[in-house]
């Protein structure tokens, strides 16, 4: 089986840092990482593997520095990895990135077939969810969102049975092969690297392309020119009203509460007598 | 390509039940269509859903494009996509809006693919612009106070998914009138590559914050799992449901289903407690069409306050065990009841 995982590159949200004053990120105060969904779906590539002959590949688009990604999937047990980087896919919406990834992986296709390719369900900085399905259509597979289980893949009968989140539960999904999954970070715990993965990773150099490298392309469809959508602009929201202040010493304050509280009784007998 | 016209939503339905997102859509889609005069459409699939298209009419909508075949019964991508891009082809919106759920942006990233055309994520402001018609689509950007305004200029439709609870539905009007145009689908169940098995619905879900009528939601400010502890007693006391802004959920405190914001629940309860929330816009979108909202907060300038109905400034770590107390106090004067007036 060859499993391919998108891995992307993202700034650490949890880290990064506005300027107040100009309402722009602070690049610099946030550390690159391993989208996190994309951690589990490496996870969930490398528990598939049954054999030596099966093969994890993650591919990743975005500058050179990130093979710093695609070297953290390899500590995660990845076999192999690619790197597509150029300035042509600066730029570029969820439409001209799920082209760009599915030219690549057309090309990986070419030197051994792909049985599953797994997405994160979403990447934290661009937060659409969207390069998923977009590859999947491109490259006319089933696509599967927010996996949550990965149930059963058999390789005689060519399906995997999976578990999908809903708004109000969960599916239970058959797909033929080969076909795409995004997953939810429940579908996983990812596990601590070995030290033999730690030293593999080090050493390891993924195979990098440039557009050039990639057979045809159309390059109209790339990076900012094959972008149908633009930020317009940024703003700050309108700043709202703001109620009232609650104030006095600790217990003035809370007995000024309780009395707000009183006027909405209704609700607290309601939830209380259940 | 430009010529495209018309507004309109796509009508998701499970088990015949349309989504309350659909609704607020056809509220939203109202006003877009009133501005560009020209028809909302409900654009709804499924298998014996004909019937639904008065409700859809109902909740705003001029004309329902229908494809009811029983290869639709459960969402797929394949199938849906396949009737929604048809339908696309034949009829060409200007704009197309999608619920955020799990299947709205599941559909609508298939769709935009297919029709090469723009998609904007998770929007939670909608508005257009008359004279260029352009949709413009704002969605929270990421880290901080600021919303992104995107566009799609060049392709049609230009298309949208719209988080739930934030835009409103209009009163269900009966006299309201409408077309239905029935289109078939035109694909065997034998030709789809993936089957649903079995659904679950999670019916007795345990957290359930989307229905709560009172939700206690704590932050990073009650310091440690133990200040967190206070946030479980007030829900208890008052027999609400216990909500936590990302930083609470990433610290491990509680588990992600607790999240309200953009990447967990949207919630609109009759009364939302933040306490030791700093009020990013991230989690103020998930909570701010609440009908009352306190907020206790350290910070005199913390910017939930710009969101509260009512403001306490001090340290919940005080003022909770006060509050709790007094709770319990009411109740064991009154039995079961709380009655603390
Ligand atoms: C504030 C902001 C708002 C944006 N809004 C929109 C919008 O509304 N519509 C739109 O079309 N674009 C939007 N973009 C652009 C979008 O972020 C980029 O196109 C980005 O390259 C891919 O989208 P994503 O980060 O949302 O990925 P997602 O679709 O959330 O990513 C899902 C998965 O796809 C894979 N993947 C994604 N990118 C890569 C990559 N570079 N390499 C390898 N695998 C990858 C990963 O497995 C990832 O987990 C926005 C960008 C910003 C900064
Ligand atoms: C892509 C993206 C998606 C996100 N999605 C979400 C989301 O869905 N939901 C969400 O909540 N966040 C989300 N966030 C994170 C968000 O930006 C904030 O980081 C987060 O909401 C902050 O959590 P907090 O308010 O608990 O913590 P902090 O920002 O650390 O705030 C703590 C607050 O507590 C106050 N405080 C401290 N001590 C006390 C005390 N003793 N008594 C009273 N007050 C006290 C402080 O003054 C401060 O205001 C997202 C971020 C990104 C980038």
């Amino acid at each position: 089986m060859h499993i391919v995982v998108c891995v992307k590159q993202v700034p650490d949200t949890k880290i990064i840092k506005i300027n107040p004053k100009t309402n722009t990120l602070d690049r610099r105060s946030a550390p690159a990482i391993l989208n996190p969904y994309d951690s589990h779906a490496v996870q969930a590539a490398v528990s598939m593997k049954n054999d030596s002959s099966d093969t994890v590949s993650v591919l990743s688009m975005g500058p050179p520095q990130a093979t710093a990604v695609i070297k953290k999937s390899v500590e995660i047990g990845a076999d192999q990895g690619y790197l597509i980087t150029d300035r042509a896919f600066a730029g570029a919406d969820t439409l001209a990135t799920s082209y760009a990834l599915s030219k690549a992986l057309e090309k990986i296709k070419e030197d051994k077939p792909i049985d599953i390719i797994i997405c994160g369900k979403h990447a934290i900085d661009g937060d659409t969810g969207q390069v998923g399905p977009g590859i999947a259509r491109r490259l006319d597979i089933p696509p599967i969102t927010n996996v949550i289980e990965i149930v059963e893949v058999n390789e005689k009968e060519k399906t995997v049975l999976l578990k999908r989140k809903l708004s109000d539960g969960y599916e239970l999904i058959q797909s033929s092969m080969p076909c795409l999954l995004t997953v939810e970070k429940e579908v996983n715990e990812v596990e601590y690297s070995p030290l033999p993965n730690m030293i593999r990773a080090a050493r390891f150099e993924p195979i990098i392309w440039s557009v050039d490298d990639l057979g045809e392309v159309d390059r109209k469809q790339l990076g900012l020119k094959g972008s149908p959508t633009i930020v317009g602009k940024m703003f700050t929201p309108p700043k709202e009203e703001g109620g009232k202040r609650i104030e006095g010493t600790v217990d003035e304050q809370v007995a000024k509460l309780l009395e707000v509280l009183a006027e909405k009784k209704e609700l607290f007998t309601k939830e209380i007598s259940r | 390509m430009l010529d495209n016209r018309g507004v309109w939503v796509f009508i998701e339905q499970n088990d015949n039940q349309i989504a309350g997102v659909s609704l607020e859509l056809l509220g939203a889609g109202r006003k877009l269509a009133d501005k560009l005069e020209v028809p909302l459409a409900g654009v709804l699939l499924g298998d014996g859903v004909k019937g639904l298209c008065n409700t859809v009419i109902e909740y705003g909508a001029d004309e329902v494009y229908v494809i009811d075949d029983p290869v639709l019964k459960n969402y797929r991508t394949e199938t849906y996509m396949a009737g929604v891009y048809k339908l696309c082809q034949m009829y060409k919106p200007e704009i197309f809006l999608y619920g955020a759920t799990p299947n709205g942006k599941d559909l609508a990233s298939a769709v935009a693919t297919d029709l090469s055309t723009g998609l904007t994520a998770d929007t939670t402001m909608l508005d257009v612009e008359p004279e260029s018609r352009l949709l413009e689509a704002s969605r929270p950007a990421f880290g901080g106070n600021i919303m992104a305004t995107i566009l799609c200029k060049k392709h049609r439709p230009q298309m949208a998914t719209v988080r739930p609870k934030v835009m409103k539905a209009l009163s269900p009007d009966q006299s309201r009138t409408g077309r239905v145009i029935e289109e078939k689908i035109g694909i065997k169940e034998e030709d789809v590559r993936t089957k649903v098995m079995k659904i679950v619905r999670d019916v007795n879900k345990k957290v359930n914050l989307a229905d709560a009528h009172v939700i206690v939601a704590g932050g990073k400010g009650l310091g440690d799992e133990k200040g967190f502890a206070l946030i479980h007693e007030l829900a208890d006391v008052l027999g609400a449901t216990v909500g936590a802004s990302r930083d609470v959920v990433e610290a491990g405190w509680i588990g992600h289903e607790y999240q309200v914001g953009q990447t967990g629940e949207t919630v609109t309860p009759k009364l939302y407690f933040a306490i030791g929330i700093s009020g990013a816009i991230q989690h103020v979108v998930g909570m701010k069409n609440s009908e009352m909202i306190i907020a206790i907060n350290k910070d005199p300038n913390a910017t939930i306050f710009d969101v509260a109905t009512y403001g306490i400034v001090g340290d919940a770590l005080e003022i909770l065990p006060k509050l709790i107390e007094q709770f319990r106090n009411a109740q064991k004067e009154k039995g079961d009841e709380v009655s603390y007036v």
